[in-house]
């Protein structure tokens, strides 16, 4: 009799204890809130924050752990996020080292990724994960289209000796070359670099109808006035990573008409009417900017309300389906956003599908050019 | 390449040289008066540079609070070891005084100063007075107990150090880069060559540190007796030269030379909170093609590394950095065909 109720007992309590894990949806997130990589982690967490405790009358749980920017440790936390937690959904990271390492694990366990960084894993391969930033290909596309517009010929590159370098520079080669733009010349250089003056004069004396600069945040400036103080007089353009205010703080009067691309998330209010994020990244900037102060909206804080539009849009489908917890739900939460099809998200126009796991449209990028010290929209 | 792009790389090239040579020249010093590879040096390039941005910008930098912190833990340190020695009352506080005094004054000074928006000299005066005490103080708190270890460790010491400064460097200035304005902000026109102002500073600043830096080692008895140091620690020792005040002393010229370094440069390009590190490298390829022993090799291989660097980014900009620190190959093997090995190091 004794065993008998202690069975009873146990199995009614592992019972309370699996109906309240089936009941909720567990998310682990793994973000770099600490090291080089916490500009980008913070604001994400500081979105996660303002999640509402339930999606579709779910309970959602979000499990926040920090990766130091360091791959093991994303790796450590994503062994947890599957093991320990038993999650159903795993966001991050926002560095792509990390989010990159922790894909093969997110695929072991058959559970769904989306990376807060542009992973470079090659179609097929990437069947558990989904990126939510841009692709360099949809950033490209605004700018080749205005070169197209404006009648350049010949383009010259300037760019990080790194990964963003190098990507972009693949990219750009390609876009151009199916535009029928020639790229004559690329050069590179490094952020820390004290000089440009060399890639510069060579440049100039190429002397391109357009030179792309590819830099980042504060970096994007230095290349800029070498290229000025060379004398050279042909069209600047600067990619997405460049479209901060710190352009316009360092670079002054020299970056004047420069254009850059960006997303539409962090200059919602500039948007055009037709732009079809415009509605989104106005409804996440003033939310986020009303919780943390004025001007601190964030490019990887939108991506955390951006994982939040995927949740509502998939979360129906999936409990459909299965329960949460089970590997079936994990299945077919990864299905759901697989098939989800057009969907606006505040960085853009959304569009998964089984090839494509980058997925964003032309729709998305944006051209602003620099007037009187400010970003403006180019039409 | 024509006459006029040959110009052009060149100026380019012993410009930035002209800024290597401060930090080799520091480099030099503090290893042959310590033996240590000090190769945090081109942190303090980034605290110069980001100190006078913050306080152009009528903020506090954080080195001033660093600073306080730093003091008040070599103070403590010392107020320790002192209470074991059993030193008096009054030998404790004349310690903490001479520890504090600078530290202090100087921090409490910037602090004052910071939202006052003084002109830009008066600025520059005052991150250099906040800077250059930190030599002493990183000395003090890493490397002098542990004087009399081996170069090896002496250099992962310094490896540590590094990686600390450069974390704080971020947590103090933050991840954002900042460039400052010209100090002198004029430019002569010789045909396609442009002398910017920044540059002639930078080139008469480093010629007038050499210059003194020489008479200092002649004609001074401090400067005599690192010298003394240099050659021979234990000898000097026998002859009452305190080998821990040469220390100290060699780390308080190296970061008034690395914080100077990063005044001159910060004008020139943008300065992050780890730009430091890839400078104070170039500086010690520089340091190796001396032998970390001569100061007027070490100033040939400044200019060679800028000239290097300059020419190389012209030819090849993907392969720059490889050029620059793949000329350390040849440069080892040459020394150690000329230099068979020695004993002592």
């Amino acid at each position: 009799m004794k065993t008998f109720i202690k069975t009873t007992l146990a199995s009614a309590v592992m019972l309370l204890a699996s109906a309240h894990a089936f009941a909720d949806v567990n998310i682990g997130i793994s973000l770099s809130l600490t090291g080089p990589g916490s500009g980008l982690g913070i604001p994400m967490q500081n979105e996660f924050k303002l999640w509402p405790k339930t999606i579709d009358g779910e309970k959602v749980n979000l499990i926040i752990l920090d990766d130091a920017t360091d791959p093991g440790k994303g790796v450590a936390n994503a062994r947890r996020f599957v093991t320990q937690d038993k999650v159903d959904m795993i966001i991050g990271s926002c560095i792509t080292p990390v989010a990159a390492a922790i894909a093969p694990v997110a695929a072991e366990a058959k559970t769904v990724q989306l990376a807060a960084a542009p992973v470079g894993v090659p179609p097929g391969a990437d069947h558990w994960l989904f990126r939510l930033p841009q692709g360099f290909n949809v950033m490209a596309h605004p700018i080749i289209e205005n070169m197209k517009k404006q009648g350049v010929k010949t383009i010259g590159f300037l760019g990080y000796t790194d990964a963003y370098g190098e990507l972009w520079l693949k990219e750009i080669t390609k876009d151009a070359e199916a535009a029928g733009i020639k790229v004559v010349m690329a050069e590179r250089f490094a952020r820390t670099d004290t000089s440009v003056t060399p890639q510069a004069l060579k440049l100039v004396s190429a002397n391109p109808d357009a030179i792309l600069v590819v830099a980042s945040g504060s970096g994007a400036a230095m290349p800029e006035m070498g290229l000025v103080e060379r004398g050279y007089k042909g069209k600047i353009y600067q990619t997405h990573a460049a479209a901060t205010p710190d352009l316009v703080r360092i670079g002054g009067k020299e970056v004047e008409g420069t254009y850059v691309v960006s997303g539409p998330a962090v200059i919602a209010e500039q948007l055009p009417d037709s732009h079809p994020s415009k509605k989104l990244a106005v409804d996440f900037v003033q939310k986020y900017e009303a919780a943390y102060g004025p001007n601190s909206r964030n490019q990887f804080a939108a991506h955390s309300y951006d994982a939040r539009i995927v949740l509502t849009k998939v979360l129906p489908v999936a409990l459909k389906k299965a329960k949460p917890g089970t590997p079936e739900f994990r299945a077919a939460l990864r299905d759901a956003i697989e098939g989800m099809g057009r969907t606006l998200f505040s960085h853009g126009v959304m569009d998964w599908s089984a090839t494509d796991h980058w997925g964003y449209t032309n729709e998305t990028g944006v051209l602003l050019k620099v007037e009187n010290g400010k970003f403006v929209v180019v039409n | 390449m024509d006459a006029s792009i040959f110009s052009i790389l060149a100026l380019d090239g012993l410009t930035n040289g002209a800024v290597y040579a401060l930090l080799a020249l520091s480099i030099v010093l503090v290893f042959t008066v310590t033996r240590v590879i000090y190769i945090p040096q081109g942190e303090y390039v980034a605290f110069g540079a980001l100190t006078l941005a913050l306080l152009q910008a009528g903020k506090v930098p954080g080195t001033a609070w660093f600073l306080l912190i730093l003091a008040g833990l070599v103070a403590l340190i010392e107020f320790v070891h002192g209470l074991r020695q059993h030193h008096g009352a009054r030998r404790l506080l004349t310690d903490a005084l001479r520890t504090l005094a600078w530290p202090v004054v100087a921090s409490l000074l910037a602090i004052w100063a910071a939202p006052r928006g003084y002109p830009m000299l008066v600025q520059a005066l005052l991150t250099l007075a906040l800077v250059t005490p930190f030599g002493s103080l990183i000395y003090r708190i890493a490397f002098e107990s542990l004087a009399d270890a081996s170069v090896l460790v002496l250099l992962i010491i310094s490896v540590g150090v590094h990686f600390a400064l450069v974390g704080l460097g971020l947590f103090f200035f933050g991840a954002e880069g900042f460039r400052n304005p010209s100090f002198w902000d004029v430019r002569f026109n010789a045909g396609a060559l442009s002398l910017s102002g920044q540059a002639i500073l930078i080139f008469a600043v480093t010629f007038a540190l050499i210059v003194a830096l020489a008479l200092f080692f002649e004609r001074t008895l401090r400067g005599k007796a690192l010298r003394a140091t240099a050659i021979n620690r234990l000898g000097a020792r026998l002859m009452g030269i305190s080998s821990t005040g040469a220390g100290r002393l060699s780390f308080t010229l190296a970061a008034f030379f690395g914080a100077l370094a990063g005044l001159l440069i910060g004008p020139t390009t943008t300065i992050f909170y780890d730009s430091g590190f890839l400078i104070g490298l170039k500086g010690f390829v520089a340091a190796v093609f001396a032998g970390l022993s001569s100061f007027p090799l070490a100033l040939a291989g400044s200019l060679g590394v800028g000239l290097l660097e300059s020419f190389g980014s012209f030819w090849a900009s993907s392969f720059k950095e490889v050029i620059v620190f793949g000329a350390i190959l040849p440069v080892l093997l040459w020394r150690s065909l000329r230099d068979p090995h020695d004993e002592e190091h």
